[in-house]
C-alpha cells in the first residue's frame, strides 16, 4: 500500500499545484532558515578531534594580578588566565611530566621563495614542539614532524602546510630542501596534507575558526630568532626592562599549552604536578593569587570559552520559531487541502477504507510535501550560508558548508515536522462522516 | 439477507430532534431488486446510509447477510462494506485525477488482493459495463452515462452481495438513465441484490419490488410499483 499511497500523494500534490507550492514554500523557508543556523551551530560545536578529545587537556595556571582576577569569556568569576607566560610554558615543557606535551605560540614572518619571479610574502607561523603533530593527529603528505632533539637543539627545521608547499615548491616533495623565512635558512622536514580542525581548538585565543598556520617550527626559535608575537598578548603588569628578552621574562601571557594524558590518574598526577610547580614558583615570589590551576579537555575547553557564540544560539532558537510559524501555516494549508478532498475521503470510506488506512494515506502525503519542502529548503540553506559568507567574509568560511550529515538532518527535519504538522489535518480528514459527503459532490 | 426490525434514527441538535427513521421494518431477500421511493425528507437516504453501514442507528435490530451489525466497530463496518456492499451514487463520485482503471481499483486496494487479481477484476468489471477500451481515460473525458457505468464497475469489482444505489440516474438524461437501468437489471439477473433509492416512478416500476417510505417508516410494500404511483403523484 505504501507505493499506492505515494502515487496518490503525488497525484494530490499535482491536483492543487498552487496550494501545494504554498506548502512546499512554507516548509522550505522554515527549513532553509533552520538549516542555515543549525549548520553554523553544528560546525561551531563539533568535536574537532573526536578520537582523542577526552585525552587532550589545555593547561591553565593562575599567574595573574593579586588584586583582580583574570577576565575571559567564561561564566567563571575567578578564571585562571587563558594563556601562559614564556617562563611557565618553558618550565612546564622542560619538566616533561605528561605523556606528550606541547607549548605553542602564534607568530609570523616573511617567506623568500627561490626563483627570480617569486616575490617574498608574509605567512603565519606556529611555534610548537615535536609532540604537536602526533598529539593532534596531523596528516602528512610528505615527511613528518621534527624530533625532540630538534626542539632542544633549536634546529632550523620547518613543517609546511600544503598551501605553502604548493606556493613555494609547486606542490612537489620538498623534504630536505631549503626554505628561507625570517631571514634564516630552514630545512623542510614535513609537508602537511589538508588539515583544518573546526573549531581550531588548539588555539581558540587567536580565532577559533581561523585557518591553521602556514609554517610550523620549533618553539624555542621564538627566543633564538626573536620572532614577533602574533595573536592575543595580555599583561597584568609591565615587563621589567626593555626589549624582547624582558618580554619573555615578564608576566605577559601569549603562549598556549596542551598535554596528552591517557586516563584520570594521569590527569590527577599532572594536576598535582601543576600545584607543586605553582607552590615552588610562589616561593620565588611569583603567583600571588590563590592556587587555581586547570586542566580542561577539548570539549570542556571549547564549551567554557563559549566558542559557540551566544548570538549564534539565539539565531538558532529564532530560526526554530520561524520554522514553527511556517509549520503552523502548513497546518492551515493542509486543513484547507484535506477539506477539499472531503468527497474523495467520503468515497474511500464508503468503499471500505478504514480510518487507519486513510490516516496512512494522508500522513504520507504530508510527508511527501515535507520532503519536497526539505529539498527546496536545502537550496535555500545553501543560499543562506552563501549570504553569511558574503556578510562575514573568510572568517566564516569553515562554518558555512553543508555536509552529508546536515543534508540528512535537513530532509529528516522537513519530513518529521511536516508529518507532525499533518497529524491534526489528517485526523480531521479521517473523521469526515462519509454519508455527509456522498450526496454533495 | 437484509433485515431491519424497528430501526430508529434520531438526528439531534441543541434545538431540534429529528426522527429520520421510526420503527423502520424491512426484509430484503437474496436476489431481490427493491426500489425505495418517497418524498424528500421521508428518510430514504438515511435508510440507505444505515443499510450501507455508513451511519449508525439508535434502536432496533439490523441484520446483514445473517449478521447482527449493531455492535460492530468502525473497522469491522469498513471491512463489511468493502466485502459485501457496492455503492452507486447520483453524482458518480469518481476520483477526477485517477483514470478508469485506478477508479475501479479503489475498493480492491482495501481488500488486500494482489496486483494480478485486481487487474483481472478491474478488466472484467469494466468489460461488463462496456468500457474496457477506455481504461486509461480520465472521468472528465466521459459522458455522464459512461461515468455512472464506471461507478457501477467500481461497485461490481469487489463482487458484493448488495448494490446500494442512491438516485443512480438522477443526473442522467432519459436515454442514459434507461441504459443504466438496463445494466442494473442485468446485474440483478446475475444474482446481485439491489436496493435503489429513486424519485423516478418509471424507474421504480422496473424494479422487482417497491417500497414507499413516508415519515421515516415503510408505509407500503408491494411487488409492483403501480400502487405507489398515486402516492408519488400526490406528494409531488
Amino acid at each position: 500500500m505504501f507505493s499506492y499511497y505515494l502515487k496518490l500523494a503525488f497525484k494530490s500534490i499535482k491536483r492543487n499545484p498552487i496550494l501545494s507550492l504554498l506548502m512546499v514554500t512554507a516548509i522550505a523557508l522554515g527549513i532553509g532558515a533552520s538549516m542555515t543556523t543549525i549548520t553554523v551551530n553544528y560546525l561551531m560545536s563539533a568535536d574537532p578531534i573526536p578520537q582523542k578529545s577526552h585525552q587532550l587537556f589545555y593547561v591553565q595556571v593562575d599567574s595573574w594580578d593579586p588584586h583582580n582576577a583574570f577576565s575571559d569569556d567564561s561564566d567563571d568569576n575567578n578564571p585562571p588566565p587563558t594563556q601562559l607566560t614564556w617562563t611557565d610554558a618553558t618550565n612546564l615543557m622542560s619538566a616533561k611530566k605528561a605523556n606528550k606535551q606541547t607549548a605553542m605560540a602564534k607568530s609570523g614572518g616573511i617567506i623568500e621563495p627561490k626563483g627570480l619571479d617569486s616575490k617574498p610574502f608574509e605567512a603565519s607561523i606556529r611555534l610548537t614542539f615535536a609532540d604537536f603533530f602526533s598529539m593532534f593527529d596531523v596528516p602528512f603528505l610528505y615527511g613528518s614532524g621534527w624530533d625532540q632533539q630538534s626542539d632542544d637543539k633549536r634546529d632550523l627545521v620547518v613543517v609546511l602546510s600544503k598551501n605553502i608547499n604548493d606556493k613555494v615548491f609547486g606542490g612537489e616533495n620538498s623534504i630536505g630542501k631549503d626554505f628561507v623565512m625570517a631571514g634564516k635558512n630552514f630545512r623542510v622536514v614535513g609537508v602537511m596534507n589538508n588539515w583544518q580542525p573546526v573549531p581550531k581548538f588548539y588555539d581558540i585565543q587567536n580565532g577559533a575558526f581561523d585557518e591553521p598556520e602556514e609554517v610550523y617550527m620549533p618553539f624555542y626559535l621564538k627566543e633564538e630568532l626573536e620572532l614577533p608575537n602574533w595573536g592575543n598578548t595580555n599583561c597584568w603588569k609591565s615587563p621589567e626592562g626593555e626589549g624582547f628578552k624582558a618580554f619573555l621574562r615578564s608576566e605577559c601571557i601569549n603562549f598556549q599549552m596542551w598535554v596528552e594524558l591517557p586516563d584520570l590518574k594521569a590527569k590527577a598526577d599532572y594536576l598535582a604536578f601543576l600545584d607543586n610547580y605553582v607552590a615552588e614558583q610562589k616561593s620565588l615570589g611569583r603567583f600571588p593569587r590563590p592556587l587555581n590551576n586547570r586542566l580542561s579537555d577539548v570539549m570542556t575547553w571549547l564549551d567554557e570559552q563559549k566558542v559557540v557564540e551566544q548570538d549564534a544560539r539565539l539565531m538558532l532558537w529564532l530560526s526554530f520559531m520561524f520554522l514553527l510559524v511556517c509549520l503552523l501555516n502548513t497546518i492551515g494549508l493542509l486543513l484547507a487541502k484535506f477539506t477539499g478532498k472531503a468527497a474523495e475521503i467520503g468515497l474511500r470510506r464508503a468503499v471500505g477504507a478504514t480510518k487507519a488506512e486513510l490516516f496512512k494515506q494522508h500522513i504520507i502525503e504530508a510527508g511527501c510535501i515535507g520532503l519536497l519542502g526539505g529539498i527546496a529548503g536545502l537550496g535555500l540553506a545553501v543560499l543562506g550560508l552563501q549570504g553569511i559568507k558574503s556578510l562575514y567574509g573568510d572568517y566564516v568560511n569553515n562554518l558555512s558548508s553543508l555536509d552529508g550529515t546536515m543534508v540528512v538532518v535537513a530532509l529528516l527535519l522537513a519530513v518529521v515536522s511536516s508529518v507532525l504538522a499533518g497529524v491534526y489535518p489528517t485526523w480531521r480528514a479521517c473523521n469526515i462522516a462519509p454519508a455527509s459527503q456522498l450526496k454533495s459532490q | 439477507m437484509l433485515k431491519m426490525t424497528d430501526v430508529k434514527k434520531v438526528f439531534r441538535t441543541d434545538l431540534v430532534e429529528t426522527h429520520a427513521l421510526r420503527d423502520f421494518n424491512l426484509h430484503v431477500k437474496e436476489g431481490d431488486f427493491v426500489a425505495v421511493t418517497g418524498p424528500s425528507g421521508s428518510g430514504k437516504t438515511t435508510f440507505l446510509n444505515i443499510a450501507g453501514l455508513l451511519e449508525t442507528f439508535d434502536g432496533g435490530r439490523f441484520e446483514l447477510d445473517g449478521q447482527d451489525v449493531s455492535d460492530l466497530n468502525d473497522k469491522q463496518r469498513s471491512q463489511l462494506r468493502n466485502q459485501k456492499i457496492g455503492f452507486i451514487f447520483q453524482s458518480f463520485n469518481l476520483i477526477p485525477d485517477l483514470n478508469l482503471f485506478d477508479n475501479v481499483d479503489v475498493p480492491l486496494r482495501y481488500r488486500g488482493f494482489n496486483a494480478a487479481e485486481r487487474k483481472k477484476r478491474i478488466e472484467h468489471s469494466l468489460d461488463m459495463v462496456g468500457l474496457a477500451q477506455r481504461m486509461k481515460h480520465l472521468p472528465s473525458q466521459l459522458s455522464g452515462g459512461q461515468q455512472q457505468r464506471v461507478a457501477i464497475a467500481r461497485a461490481l469489482a469487489g463482487e458484493p452481495r448488495f448494490l446500494l444505489a442512491d438516485e443512480p440516474t438522477g443526473n442522467l438524461d432519459t436515454q442514459m438513465a434507461n441504459s443504466v437501468m438496463d445494466l442494473l437489471k442485468e446485474i440483478n439477473a446475475n444474482g446481485t441484490t439491489i436496493i435503489m433509492v429513486t424519485h423516478d416512478a418509471a424507474l421504480a416500476k422496473q424494479a422487482k419490488r417497491n417500497i414507499y417510505v413516508l415519515d421515516g417508516k415503510v408505509s407500503e410494500v408491494g411487488k409492483s410499483a403501480t400502487a405507489n404511483h398515486a402516492h408519488l403523484a400526490a406528494v409531488q
